[in-house]
């Protein structure tokens, strides 16, 4: 039987790997991909937080430093891997790509991170209408530019900064439409694209998609409070690609067949797999951390994989339980900082909920 | 002929592209790069149709580029519904687009 | 006609941004921070205390500004590209921003590019004093530009004329 198997290499499954095998946990990394840091690499921005939260660094630096932290401590990796099920008695199927086995693990971290929502209107099957995360992969990780016109819809973080990012990329957004009445992200991130000469239209949404075979044009209208479109108000662009940033939500299969039980919260993406402090969740050994278990953001997600790894070595018996609680209050200290302030705050209380559901469990 | 693919980036600098191999993309001879995904590489040189659906035969292309939502499926090597977007280009590589959900070589 | 959410007289009331009397002395940060985002690396790179964020680091930066020299270190480590510097006292006529740019080309010492205003619109044209890329900023280059004195509160971007290779 293996130690501990994390299945996921983003910036939650590294941390939980590096966090456990800090303390001499034999860890096993498990990602389909071919190379680990999930989501990591295609963030070339800076991120917010303090010193402690890595404030200032580009994403992709921390992947990298992240991935030498745990080629440091021996992590074993597995690439090019999927993990398919997971059964009673922390069982995991696995499929590399030679052959298929099922293998056994004292512990389990889902670390499988999110996927990006859809949003229906007439034209958006056309090839031409991707994701946000989907063109920032083509940029910043395949180095293809998805498109040289663009229409982005939503502006959460994700719908800014990949706006931006198209911009150093070379492309022209030609708008940025919220059905909202304001912008939902960050306005230093509105701040940029709009110096840059995007327009930003809140009250705005897509009509739809057009081309034949493909997007070569998209219409815009403005709506009313009730989120009707004023007829009158259609403006027809011409774009090369229609990006799609309306939230994410958890990639929790792997949870969902383990037996573990769920809450449901739109905000925090939809169904959320119930968890402790130490990010265990009601199958005992099955552990989650960053967006499966809530969409939240990478520097969240880093200080939940550490949790997770520390509880790990805590419940291995290879640290002490107090050495164990200095650690992670420092990272309970951290996600609290994170999660301050008016768009922080909502995800405390919604991850505050799940601990007392968790809790109430529990107890019986 | 134009190529989407960004030589310059202001933060990720100079692309280092890997050997320039040959693939057929529904027969035809293609050119690609070591490293890249199939549907990036056919989407840098505009190709972003990479099937038809089964009944209405509508184009689909890549959609979430990490391998999840399977809109980029195409047939590689007679096998049908690769995501093309997380499978690697190949030297000498058979890529056909998709029709409905394809068929295996018999 | 779109109604305008990045001006000047927006920002001008958050305590990153400085006061018309210490503006016009001299150089001097303008932080155009204005959300309680928990952040805090301009506190923490800032040699002379000018800064304060404090606990809990959702707080809005404080210009402290009798001890900000403008020395513009502030500027590329700044997540949201929100922190300029502004010398109001350059020569009697202009006055200079410089601003954190991440896009290619850089301009050059001395070219001249149009400047924008928040909202991406053509101010009037400036001329490039100095570009600053070294390997400490990680690629988030300084400018800095010269601009008739009386658009110093409202340019905040560049566009380069010459036409991209």
């Amino acid at each position: 039987m293996e130690e501990v198997m994390v299945v996921g290499g983003g910036p939650a499954g590294l941390c939980a790997a590096i966090e456990s095998a800090r303390y001499g946990v034999k860890v096993i990394l498990i990602d389909e991909n071919d190379m680990p840091g999930g989501q990591l690499f295609k963030q070339i921005h800076r991120f917010f937080g303090s010193a402690q939260h890595r404030a200032g660094i580009r994403g992709y630096d921390i992947g990298n430093s992240l991935l030498s932290e745990s080629e440091k401590l021996g992590v074993r990796v597995l690439l090019n891997t999927v993990v398919w099920g997971i059964f009673q008695d922390n069982f995991l199927g696995i499929k590399t790509e030679k052959e298929t086995k099922i293998l056994q693990a004292k512990k389990i971290v889902v670390g499988t991170g999110a996927l990006e929502n859809p949003l229906a209107f007439p034209g958006w099957t056309l090839p031409g209408v991707m994701g946000a995360g989907a063109a920032q992969t083509m940029m910043n990780i395949q180095r293809v530019l998805p498109g040289k016109r663009i229409l982005m819809i939503g502006s959460g973080n994700v719908g800014l900064i990949v706006s931006y990012q198209l911009l150093q990329a070379g492309a022209k957004v030609v708008a940025l439409v919220e059905a909202l009445p304001k912008i939902s992200g960050y306005l230093v991130h509105a701040a940029k694209i709009s110096r840059a000469g995007v327009q930003i239209l809140t009250s705005h949404t897509i009509v739809k998609a057009d081309g034949k075979g493909e997007v070569k044009k998209a219409v815009i209208a403005k709506i009313d409070e009730n989120f009707k479109m004023i007829k009158g108000t259609e403006k027809e662009i011409k774009v090369d690609l229609v990006c799609i940033a309306v939230g994410l939500r958890p990639l929790d299969e792997l949870c969902w067949m383990a037996g573990c039980q769920f809450t449901y919260i739109p905000s925090l993406g939809g169904f959320i797999p119930l968890h402790s402090r130490d990010m265990e969740t009601t199958v005992s050994g099955i552990y989650v951390a960053g967006d499966v278990s809530g969409i939240e953001e990478a520097s969240t997600a880093i200080e939940e994989g550490k949790l997770a790894g520390i509880a790990i070595a805590e419940s291995l018996g290879y640290i002490s339980k107090k050495e164990a609680e200095e650690k992670k209050e420092l990272s309970w200290e951290s996600l609290r900082e994170l999660r301050l302030g008016s768009f922080g705050e909502g995800r405390q209380k919604t991850k505050d909920l799940i601990l007392k559901q968790y809790n109430s469990l529990h107890k019986m | 002929m134009k190529d989407l693919r960004i030589k310059k980036h202001p933060i990720l600098g100079e692309a280092k592209f890997g050997k320039k191999i040959t693939i057929f993309v529904d027969g035809k001879k293609f050119s690609a790069y070591e490293g890249e995904m199939i549907a990036s590489a056919l989407y840098a040189k505009g190709i972003r149709k990479l099937r038809a659906t089964s009944k209405f035969k509508e184009p689909r292309g890549i959609f979430c580029a990490i391998g999840r939502c399977t809109d980029c499926v195409m047939t590689v090597n007679g096998v049908p519904n690769i995501r093309t977007c997380i499978t690697p280009v190949q030297s000498g590589m058979r890529v056909k687009t998709q029709k409905g959900l394809g068929k295996w070589k018999k | 006609m779109k109604k305008k959410i990045f001006t000047q007289d927006y920002y001008k009331n958050f305590p990153g941004y400085p006061s018309k009397e210490r503006l016009a002395k001299a150089r001097v940060v303008v932080i155009e921070c204005v959300q309680d985002i928990p952040c805090n690396p301009c506190e923490t790179i800032c040699p002379r205390k000018a800064i304060v964020v404090g606990k809990p680091i959702t707080n809005l930066p404080r210009l402290i500004e009798e001890n900000c020299t403008g020395c513009g270190r502030c500027i590329p480590i700044c997540p949201g590209l929100a922190v300029f510097v502004v010398n109001n006292n350059y020569n009697d006529k202009e006055s200079t921003i410089s601003l954190p740019y991440e896009f290619l080309p850089l301009p050059e010492k001395g070219e001249e590019v149009i400047a924008l205003n928040r909202e991406g619109e053509k101010v009037c044209r400036a001329k490039v004093i100095s570009v600053l890329d070294p390997e400490k900023n990680n690629r988030t280059a300084v400018i800095t530009i010269a601009v008739p004195k009386e658009y110093s509160g409202e340019v905040r971007g560049i566009r380069l004329i010459r036409k991209n290779p």
